[in-house]
């Protein structure tokens, strides 16, 4: 007899998605799949309206990393425009980025993944979520607070709002920052630096005490893409596209972003929304790969700043020739991002050239393509954009961090449901650790449906010929 | 004081209104004693069970939102929808000027795409029109905004814990 369960919808997640897992006859795993259920159609209501509207309208995409759409969709602009940014302009796109970055990885962590590190994977569902994490563990859960609030307040004063905020245009950004505002920032970020430093102790100590969950948990081997500098270092804006394959080994280097459709195909399966983007060179399903911060780690040779390269050094030695594969090591990988990407900000806003008014540059010239890849918190995220002479949209191509992943979070899900489920024995525990192993991950399912919203959790479990035979809800 | 329950959705959205409520930052810490979370997207429970006030945020655009609407506005005794999606119908509502076929075509035959045939097995609901929340269930109290502020979230849910129907005062009532 064959039994079908379902998780839905998968929380703590940012988006739609819904697990399904069908039992054979012994009550083994015969089949698990990740399931992106919502599409949303950015790339066809965005037809016919003009680029200079896009930063605005793709930031929509997603509430926890609009200022990645944001600026991706300004340098496609940059790209349509055909010019170069003003360093300042530049600066202050990083600057904003990198609050982001802070903003996001302290959310991810803190207030949706940690509960599952924190209490354990079984633990009391009802407790288990920031509410829980602010009842038993409060000095934990306001670093988390602190280090998301600072994040967002950057975003804030550069673009008034935290979430959708309006800083970036094509050609520059669309606002200075001011002296005050930059003393502001610099007067905090030692603070932030430490408590960055907290987080990845944390990590570390959890990672150390419980070794054999951390190295063995949805542990697989894939190729690994991501932006890197000139120096091969991790690079979160600009950069070129470098992939590893899952021994260490690269296979593309230095491949401008614009370049991407001869490195990436998607292929379209019939039971989800979400497309997969594999190697193309590999073929589907072998070409998978997998992006975020795990994946710029395994691809970069170094950290770009002192106390995060540290980190990385030590972090590279826990797998072969440095890469590292199991999904809970992405928390690892996160919060060293999260340490850079402080570090990066100070450097930033030390430099007086930070608070220059020379940050728009505009052309008369329209290209009628335009291409802008930054790496989102996530992972790598495409803008392709092909407008008419005026500037009006004629189409649009987005490749989402979360749908570069979605190959190997369907690989994840696999892996724990078999190690897990066994003899048709399905606990809310068992249930709870597939759904860490797409926590691991930090599916943004807002992105990749540009689209998905949220994930539920239901399992029902049917017979062959469909009829519903139990259904467990945790 | 009983804790005041809550249960939330977010349907066709960004997520940036609970966002927006994550951004209470130091208030949230200051809600824990006053509110239990029940069924949200940034809780483990899955299931929605009767609760005083249930929150909707985005818009509804497919047969799974309508009865995910229909189950939270069955489970609580007030309605309150935050952003623009779930008042309006939002960004997304965008789509209504195309057929859904146009905006799947559009979506999956692209550059790079390898498409045998669109999407459509049972396990993903079919695509509707977007609709804003109140044109599927009957809604008490909207706070727009996209997403609304933080400040806002909290007015509105200050308001509510005191026995109140929240109406904004115009300093944090946007419509962006």
């Amino acid at each position: 007899m064959t039994k079908k369960i379902v998780i839905e919808p998968v929380t703590r997640l940012e988006g739609h998605g819904k697990v399904t897992i069908l039992l054979n006859d012994k009550g083994n795993v015969n089949r698990a799949r990740f399931h992106v259920t919502q599409v949303r159609g950015f790339e066809k209501f965005c037809e016919g309206r003009l680029f200079w509207e896009m930063p605005l309208i793709t930031a929509r995409i997603c509430g926890i990393c609009p200022v990645s759409h944001h600026l991706a969709s300004a340098k496609a602009g940059d790209a349509i425009l055909g010019v170069k940014l003003t360093p300042t302009a530049e600066k202050l796109r990083r600057l904003i980025h990198m609050a982001q970055y802070v903003q996001s990885h302290a959310l991810h962590f803190f207030h949706l993944a940690s509960p599952d590190l924190l209490f354990g994977m079984d633990a009391d569902p009802a407790k288990r979520n920031i509410m829980g994490i602010i009842a038993e563990a409060p000095e934990i859960a306001k670093k988390g607070v602190k280090l998301r609030a600072f994040g967002q307040k950057i975003i804030e004063m550069m673009g008034d709002k935290r979430v959708h905020p309006n800083a970036a245009i094509p050609g520059g950004m669309n606002r200075a920052l001011h002296h005050d505002k930059r003393d502001e920032i610099l007067s905090q970020i030692d603070e932030i630096i430490a408590d960055c430093q907290f987080a990845v102790d944390l990590i570390k100590d959890y990672c150390a005490k419980n070794t054999e969950v951390v190295t063995s948990f949805a542990d697989f081997k894939s190729a690994y893409l991501g932006l890197v500098d000139d120096n091969g270092n991790t690079e979160y804006y600009d950069g070129k596209l470098r992939l590893k394959d899952r021994e260490g080994i690269t296979l593309e280097d230095n491949v401008a972003p614009e370049d991407y459709l001869s490195i990436i195909e998607e292929k379209v399966e019939d039971w989800t929304y979400l497309k997969f983007p594999y190697y193309k060179k590999l073929g589907y399903p072998t070409g998978m790969y997998r992006v975020g911060p795990l994946g710029r780690l395994n691809v970069a040779d170094g950290c770009t700043t002192p106390l995060a390269n540290k980190e990385f050094q030590e972090f590279k030695k826990l797998g072969k020739n440095g890469i590292v594969q199991g999904s809970l090591y992405y928390h690892n990988a996160r919060l060293i991002e999260m340490l850079n990407c402080a570090e990066e900000m100070k450097s930033l806003v030390e430099d007086e050239l930070i608070c220059s008014e020379d940050i728009w540059v505009n052309s008369n010239h329209i290209n009628e393509e335009g291409i802008g890849v930054v790496e989102a918190p996530r992972g790598t995220l495409f803008h392709h954009y092909w407008v008419d002479r005026s500037g009006k949209m004629r189409k649009a191509n987005l490749i989402v961090a979360t749908g570069n992943n979605n190959l190997a979070m369907n690989r994840a899900v696999s892996e724990v449901a078999r190690e897990f489920i066994k003899d048709g024995k399905v606990t809310e525990g068992i249930l709870n650790r597939v759904e860490v192993a797409i926590r691991c991950y930090d599916p943004c399912l807002s992105c990749s449906s540009h689209a998905l919203g949220h994930m539920p959790l239901e399992i029902t479990i049917c017979e062959p010929g469909g009829s519903v035979r139990q259904v467990l809800r945790s | 004081m009983a804790k005041v329950k809550i249960i939330s959705a977010w349907l066709d959205a960004c997520s940036g209104c609970h966002m927006s409520f994550l951004d209470l930052d130091e208030a949230l810490i200051g809600l824990a004693d006053k509110i239990e979370l029940l069924a949200t997207p940034i809780t483990d429970i899955k299931e929605f069970t009767p609760a005083d006030v249930g929150i909707i945020e985005g818009a509804v655009s497919n047969e799974h939102d309508e009865e995910v609407a229909k189950k939270i506005r069955a489970n609580c005794k007030i309605l309150m929808v935050w952003g623009d999606c779930a008042v309006f119908g939002g960004i997304v509502s965008m789509r209504n000027l195309f057929s859904i076929e146009e905006v799947l075509d559009r979506y999956y035959h692209t550059e790079g795409s390898i498409c045998d045939k669109i999407p459509s097995s049972e396990d993903i609901p079919p695509l509707i029109k977007v609709k804003p929340v109140n044109q599927v269930v009957k809604v008490d109290c909207y706070v727009p905004g996209c997403p609304p502020s933080a400040k806002a979230i909290h007015y509105a849910l200050a308001e509510l814990l005191e026995g109140r129907i929240p109406i904004l005062p115009s300093e944090i009532m946007r419509f962006d």
